[in-house]
């Protein structure tokens, strides 16, 4: 398993307990649970995960596939500078985001999986990943070879105009020779 | 319209009846538990959402399963021998068995999820009802006590716990709970390692992952466990909720409302479950078998662009064209089986691979065989197969044009040596009289031993003066510059700079209205079967030239598009 970027996996697995959190949280806000407050929380936390989650890394290997519409969520995501480039960040992040799910039912389930997200994420920056923006390319701008932009300022040589014009009296002297020779 | 019917048409029934069987069982159950009277008593703590937590619960009896089915390759192979006598349009359903398994998927997580946002509901009713909160009828249900006279209806029995906690701790120490938040978790974890991003690039988080299946079965198993869910039950003299629901405080003193009551049915999924299961062992047990059976290795080649051929010998061991097999090697991985489509033609007495440089196993795979000494056997291999549907519908057209992209020109080396074989011995299977082969490739990296192929194909047919059986045109899509230059340079040479072969490669894509026109006119009255193996995007391209081009005409050439799925 030795290419394998954990940071991947650590990232779908984030993205889907923010929409479990968020899910568990509605419900719980919605059945106006006893402590639903709890719920409330895991609105927030969920929709924040999820927004934090969207955007997918640039891989070190390979193409990297973007999720549809993600790149002002890359641009947001980038202006944190360190704070979301480093893993150890985001795993201690989750791993604090969802012990407050923890206190309700409808949002355990969104914790533990919050958990093993930030576990993944913590394995990956033990391997020294790190996340990456992915950006449009530049377009490169083909610039033409320079012998273009010196186009010849003479006109090709040329014997005088006494041999060139056409002897139609004399078709075979008219002919002229070569100075290079032409084909085999 | 036709050929939608032909190429769609019992995959989009199969859909239909399942979907169907799935929207019964939700409809059927729902009713079931909104409507019954035994559960009137239940429905009056819970509302509807016992109606919705039974429904999906139903669905997901039958679609876990399902999904151990599609999955079981072995026994899929043994009904498609089976199958010889219904139709090739029916054994190609077994082919699209992954894309079954996955659509299953999606219906369990989404029924889970409808599921356990029920359950969620109904815990924290019960704990409501439990602790006063509601009418005096879910007071007094609430307290029927689980003793030796009277049993119980809220499951929620204990009220020391804080009350904020109690639906967890209710969930934690029923069987039901905890089975059901540990293989909710199994499931979650399988989804995001099957994700297709994950899928594509780290196939091993995948494939381990999904062992978690395991788990996730043995806790539905026991799911159900724990008579949770609870109905009224007869008693004598009758309790009728209609005359006592609102006497609650005199059930048990007047004869016409005794106390009632309450209790759950077994387990039952395992009903369901159980046959799926045993089949699934059946495989694995199967898989395990035919690794253990020998294969000996008649030759191996390392072909330029690191393309590593391997021609294996295993006994009673016997194949269609287009057909693939898995491949296992324990000194790389013992749990790994990748597959690759088969290159050589069943006339032939071994079966061969062409195995690429793809990622860590065909890598350490092709490592291990360089460092071999000459003539020395390989590693111990294991083969499972062989498995898909085979491409013979080839063989039935007398001018078949096969276009092959990329990599999908491997099942036609198969399908050409086939051909080529079946002409020599004239078999009376083969009917094609001409060939018209495209293969259209970005480079020829990694494809050199094809153009290998042709060429001793081609060396073949002109000794016995067959030159024009097989028209083959190279398409290099992915030309540059240098490319065209050596070309012009090389223009008046014999043979092809790129591939040796007489016939000289193309630059960029085929015209195809060219090349149609050009099948048309050199073989007016026939039938022309049309096979691709490569993206989809093409095949819809095909998909009209075919109809554009044929014609009712008996005496005009008509096009077929077959669709394969190779």
């Amino acid at each position: 398993m030795g290419k394998i970027e954990w940071a991947m996996w650590a990232n779908e697995q984030a993205l889907a307990s923010g929409l479990i959190l968020l899910t568990g949280g509605i419900v719980g806000v919605a059945g106006q649970f006893r402590g639903w407050q709890f719920a409330a929380y895991a609105i927030a936390a969920g929709a924040f995960v999820c927004l934090l989650e969207y955007p997918r890394s640039k891989r070190t290997k390979g193409t990297s596939v973007e999720r549809t519409g993600q790149y002002c969520f890359t641009v947001c995501v980038k202006s944190f500078g360190p704070l979301t480039r480093n893993y150890y960040v985001r795993a201690f992040l989750h791993a604090a985001l969802s012990v407050p799910a923890g206190f309700l039912l409808a949002t355990v389930l969104g914790c533990v999986c919050l958990g093993i997200a930030s576990l993944i994420y913590l394995a990956a920056a033990i391997r020294g990943e790190h996340w990456e923006p992915i950006l449009p390319k530049k377009e490169m701008v083909r610039k033409p070879d320079d012998s273009m932009k010196n186009p010849p300022q003479n006109p090709p040589p040329r014997p005088p105009p006494e041999t060139r014009r056409k002897r139609v009296d004399d078709l075979e002297g008219a002919a002229y020779d070569n100075p290079i020779p032409v084909g085999e | 319209m036709g050929n939608w019917i032909i190429n769609h048409g019992l995959t989009s029934f199969i859909l239909v009846v399942w979907m169907g069987i799935n929207i019964f069982l939700f409809v059927w159950f729902y009713l079931f538990y909104d409507l019954g009277d035994s559960y009137y008593y239940t429905r009056h703590l819970l509302g509807s959402a016992l109606a919705w937590a039974r429904a999906p619960a139903a669905v997901l009896n039958f679609n876990c399963m399902l999904i151990l089915l599609p999955v079981c390759r072995n026994l899929l192979s043994l009904l498609r021998g089976s199958f010889v006598c219904c139709g090739r349009t029916m054994r190609k359903q077994l082919d699209k068995n992954l894309s079954f398994h996955k659509l299953v998927a999606y219906m369990i997580a989404l029924m889970t999820a409808v599921h356990m946002i029920a359950h969620l509901l109904n815990v924290e009713w019960y704990n409501n009802s439990r602790r006063g909160g509601y009418d005096k009828l879910s007071t007094a249900l609430s307290n029927l006590e689980d003793t030796d006279n009277t049993t119980y209806l809220n499951p929620i029995r204990k009220t020391d716990v804080d009350a904020q906690q109690t639906p967890t701790y209710f969930v934690f120490t029923t069987i039901a709970g905890l089975t059901g938040v540990i293989i909710t978790l199994a499931l979650i974890l399988i989804i995001t390692s099957s994700m297709e991003v994950i899928r594509r690039s780290y196939f091993e988080v995948f494939w381990y992952t999904h062992h978690l299946f395991v788990i996730f079965f043995a806790g539905l198993v026991f799911h159900g466990a724990g008579f949770i869910v609870r109905k009224q039950l007869t008693t004598d003299p009758p309790h009728n909720y209609t005359l006592c629901k609102d006497r609650s405080e005199e059930w048990g003193r007047i004869p016409e409302c005794p106390i009632p009551k309450f209790g759950g049915g077994p387990a039952q999924t395992w009903w369901w479950v159980i046959g799926p299961m045993v089949l699934y062992l059946c495989e694995r047990l199967l898989r395990f078998i035919r690794y253990m059976q020998t294969v000996q290795y008649r030759k191996i080649v390392m072909h330029p662009s690191k393309v590593l051929e391997l021609q294996l010998v295993r006994d009673g061991f016997k194949m269609e064209v287009g057909q693939y097999v898995f491949l296992n090697c324990p000194a790389i991985s013992q749990l790994e089986w990748h597959p690759f489509t088969m290159t050589s033609a069943p006339e032939e007495d071994f079966f061969s691979v062409h195995i690429r440089s793809a990622g860590d196993w065909t890598d350490r795979l092709i490592d291990i065989m360089q460092h071999l000494p000459e003539g020395a056997q390989g590693p111990k291999m294991g083969v499972d197969g062989p498995f898909g549907t085979a491409s013979e519908d080839v063989f039935d057209y007398e001018v078949s044009m096969l276009v092959g992209a990329g990599i999908g020109v491997t099942p036609f080396a198969s399908i050409l040596k086939s051909i080529w074989y079946k002409f020599k011995t004239s078999n009376p299977n083969l009917h094609t009289r001409k060939i018209y082969f495209y293969w259209l490739c970005r480079e020829t990296h990694a494809f050199e031993w094809f153009a290998d192929l042709l060429q001793v194909l081609e060396r073949e047919m002109e000794e016995r003066g067959m030159g024009d059986f097989l028209t083959y045109k190279l398409y290099l899509t992915g030309w540059d510059q240098s490319h065209a230059t050596h070309a012009w340079v090389h223009f008046d040479d014999d043979t092809d700079v790129v591939t040796g072969l007489k016939q000289k490669t193309h630059y960029g894509r085929p015209v195809w209205d060219k090349e149609f026109e050009q099948v048309c006119k050199e073989n007016p009255a026939s039938t022309v079967g049309t096979f691709l193996c490569g993206p989809a995007v093409l095949g819809k391209v095909l998909e009209k030239k075919c109809a554009n081009f044929s014609d009712v005409d008996p005496r005009k050439t008509r096009f077929y598009f077959n669709k394969e799925n190779f």
